[in-house]
């Protein structure tokens, strides 16, 4: 790298400047996103800023700008620059940890920010013995040379933390290549297997199944390769009248043996055959899941009941229908049910969802519960690449506190002869927090003293 | 007493704690010095037991969480962090002129808190998770430090421009040497950046158990990465290009107009996900 002339490429992009720019330029640009809405439909931006510079904006891909390929190409960049950087720098790094310490000229040591000359008792052999097993107590263990009036003894710490710095960068490219995999557009066009890795959504009604869901991307459905029924769907509150929780319980079948069942909550997703269901949304119906049980013959009846329709029970001998309603925005606060066994005058009554009734006919005694039909809403996400981008995460936190708060230390001691008195010459440098290891320096030398 | 009047109080005594540095550094008293500490020290003890109080009556209340679900609990401990960052500064530098520039930060932080609502409300679904209290906690460390350093960046500056008017026996002279302030700065960036990258890194995973995507370019999301881009750029400014003293302490002071919009501005300007605080 030294010797040979570099190609223009090769030096632009090893060029701290433009990591410098690049980033700058990032930082500038993402600002756009955040003021102009992203992903609306077209007719949004031509309302908003007008037809001229709504054109514009769809030219410059401004509504999906994360998306678009100026955006890519300026991440493209930002990567080439950081791996060949790292890679321009790397071997200096390497140089800098196997470098021979011990060919340091006792010019260079006298010459050190951290030294100190100590005079010692005793010849120079005696001395080496005695500093180097001082140092090894410390915890510094020594090399030593033999040079032509005296010895150096050399000890180092934390070498390997001159890699940090690029542990972060790695860590970058490792979560956008994360990024790369799990992206849902490359597994649709670069792949053609759209089935790779995707985010889609699906909206279940309670008692229901399905065994695909919808691409956000294509608005095509998937196969997802087994069935997931909604069992059912409640919303909890609060006593302040706050949502408390959206709970789905979903169960996973295979050829329609059931597998698994879950409670899905929005932090707790349902994870099967490496697809992710979350808890996103519901859609209240107008429509009534009714159960119906009579105590006499032990028959239970579960059904659907639309608002205002009458259903026949015929095994239990009864009819029944829910005939009015009130609401509290879309949720059913309370029902009015109707209930007959066809035995004097039906019974009505008003029941809230999740509630029991107990109706005594002149045939025998029922109980009844209903509750609203909902669908639950589910995001559903396949994302090869999620573990890479932890990897990467994990590694860049690693990395920082490598490379910011653990330095590469270096002891030397050189013991020599002068003019009849033996004296040891400590020096020392460490790469970063200088402070703090002069610091450190000072009390071994004070020690040695 | 219950928690609301405890953080009242801790608005007071950083206030309080904000004053006498301001005097001790204007009428040059270093003997007043010790006050200050001991009402930051005391400031700080009551905003701790403040968000102590404040989640075991959210737990009487049958809905215990952290306190760190929205804006008036966030604001109340990011004063707890830029109280808790400044007392470890001043312990490591031994100077109290500092704090001049640090602590009117946690003061103003509990004064925008009390203009919010105190109520505690239960949580919502979607904060119903650990990474709550990692996410926050990590940020605000982080967002502390920034708060620190910017104070600082003004302080060199105004140092700074002094020392070239050649305008001997001022009040900045009681300061540290600039090269220490600079040293301060940076190696507060370097602090902050590294929680704020654990911040946006517990936010995504946080995202990706919740939503399904750990990063959706939502404002909030977006403008974090901004901050960290120029932080990240003030950072290789320094050991690349040796950049010290007043670029890095305009890098802080811009760096921390950035952490106040990603945390503060964005809900109130742009429209997103991230609608808590």
């Amino acid at each position: 790298m030294t010797t040979q002339k570099k190609n223009p490429f090769w030096a632009l992009f090893s060029s701290v400047k433009l990591a410098l720019f690049l980033l700058f330029i990032l930082a500038a640009t993402s600002i756009i996103g955040t003021v102009v809405q992203q992903n609306k439909p077209p007719q949004f931006y031509v309302e908003v800023y007008g037809p001229n510079l709504a054109r514009l904006m769809q030219t410059l891909s401004i509504p999906d700008m994360y998306n678009s390929w100026w955006f890519m190409i300026l991440l493209a960049l930002f990567s080439l620059n950081l791996i060949v950087c790292s890679l321009e720098r790397i071997p200096n790094a390497w140089r800098l940890v196997t470098m021979d310490n011990l060919a340091t000229a006792p010019e260079r040591l006298q010459k050190m920010g951290m030294r100190k000359a100590v005079p010692v008792q005793g010849t120079v052999s005696e001395s080496v013995e005695k500093t180097a097993s001082f140092l090894a107590d410390k915890g510094w263990k020594t090399d030593r040379r033999d040079l032509e009036n005296g010895t150096l003894l050399f000890s180092q710490k934390g070498g390997w933390t001159r890699f940090g710095v690029y542990v972060v960068h790695s860590s970058i490219l490792i979560i956008l290549l994360g990024a790369i995999i799990g992206s849902p557009r490359l597994a649709n066009s670069l792949l053609g297997n759209p089935l790779f890795a995707f985010k889609g959504g699906v909206n279940i009604p309670e008692t229901q199944q399905t065994d695909v869901i919808y691409s956000f991307l294509t608005q095509k459905p998937l196969p997802l390769g087994f069935t997931v029924r909604c069992d059912s769907f409640d919303i909890h509150y609060y006593p302040n009248g706050m949502v408390k929780d959206y709970v789905s319980i979903l169960t996973v079948l295979e050829n329609g043996q059931e597998v698994l069942t879950k409670k899905v909550v929005v932090n707790e997703p349902l994870i099967y055959n490496g697809i992710t269901f979350y808890q996103s949304s519901y859609q209240p119906y107008q429509d009534f899941i009714l159960t119906v049980k009579s105590e006499e013959t032990g028959l239970t009846t579960t059904d659907l009941v639309p608002y205002a329709k009458q259903v026949t029970w015929k095994e239990g001998g009864a009819r029944f229908g829910i005939i009015n309603m009130e609401r509290r925005g879309e949720a059913v606060s309370r029902f009015k049910i109707w209930f007959t066994d066809d035995q004097g005058e039906p019974a009505k009554f008003w029941l809230q969802p999740g509630r029991k009734a107990v109706i005594e006919r002149p045939s025998g005694t029922y109980t009844l519960s209903a509750k609203q039909l909902y669908a639950t809403g589910l995001q559903v996400a396949k994302d090869p690449g999620v573990w890479w981008v932890y990897i990467g995460c994990g590694l860049m936190l690693v990395g920082l506190v490598i490379a910011f708060f653990m330095s590469h230390r270096k002891i030397w001691a050189l013991i020599r002869e002068e003019d009849g008195k033996v004296t040891v010459l400590f020096a020392g440098s460490a790469n970063k927090n200088k402070l703090g290891f002069e610091k450190t320096f000072t009390d071994l030398v004070e020690g040695m003293e | 007493m219950d928690s609301s009047q405890l953080l009242g109080l801790t608005t007071f005594a950083y206030l309080f704690a904000a004053v006498i540095y301001i005097a001790l550094f204007g009428f040059k008293a270093p003997r007043i010095g010790p006050v200050a500490t001991w009402a930051t020290i005391a400031a700080f003890l009551i905003n701790t037991a403040g968000i102590g109080m404040r989640w075991v009556e959210s737990h009487q209340m049958g809905i215990g969480y952290a306190p760190l679900s929205n804006m008036y609990e966030s604001l109340v401990f990011f004063a707890w962090s830029i109280a808790i960052f400044y007392l470890g500064l001043e312990y490591k530098y031994k100077n109290r002129f500092l704090g001049a520039f640090a602590m009117p930060f946690a003061a103003l932080a509990m004064i925008l808190a009390e203009m919010k609502n105190p109520a505690i409300t239960p949580l919502v679904p979607a904060l119903q998770s650990n990474w709550l209290i990692a996410h926050v906690v990590t940020c605000f460390i982080g967002y502390a430090a920034f708060a620190v350093a910017s104070g600082f960046g003004v302080v060199y500056l105004l140092k700074n421009r002094e020392q070239s008017k050649d305008t001997a026996g001022n009040l900045l002279a009681q300061l540290p040497p600039l090269k220490t302030i600079g040293d301060i700065i940076y190696k507060t960036l370097v602090f902050g950046f590294l929680w704020l990258s654990a911040g946006i890194i517990t936010g995504a995973v946080w995202a990706n158990s919740a939503w399904g995507t750990y990063w959706s370019w939502d404002p909030k999301e977006t403008w974090s990465l901004i901050t960290w881009f120029i932080y990240a750029a003030a950072i290789h400014f320094h050991l690349t290009k040796g950049w010290a003293g007043p670029r890095m302490s305009w890098f802080a002071i811009i760096g921390f107009a950035s952490v106040m919009f990603t945390y503060y501005g964005v809900n109130y300007v742009l429209s997103g996900l991230h609608s808590y605080g």
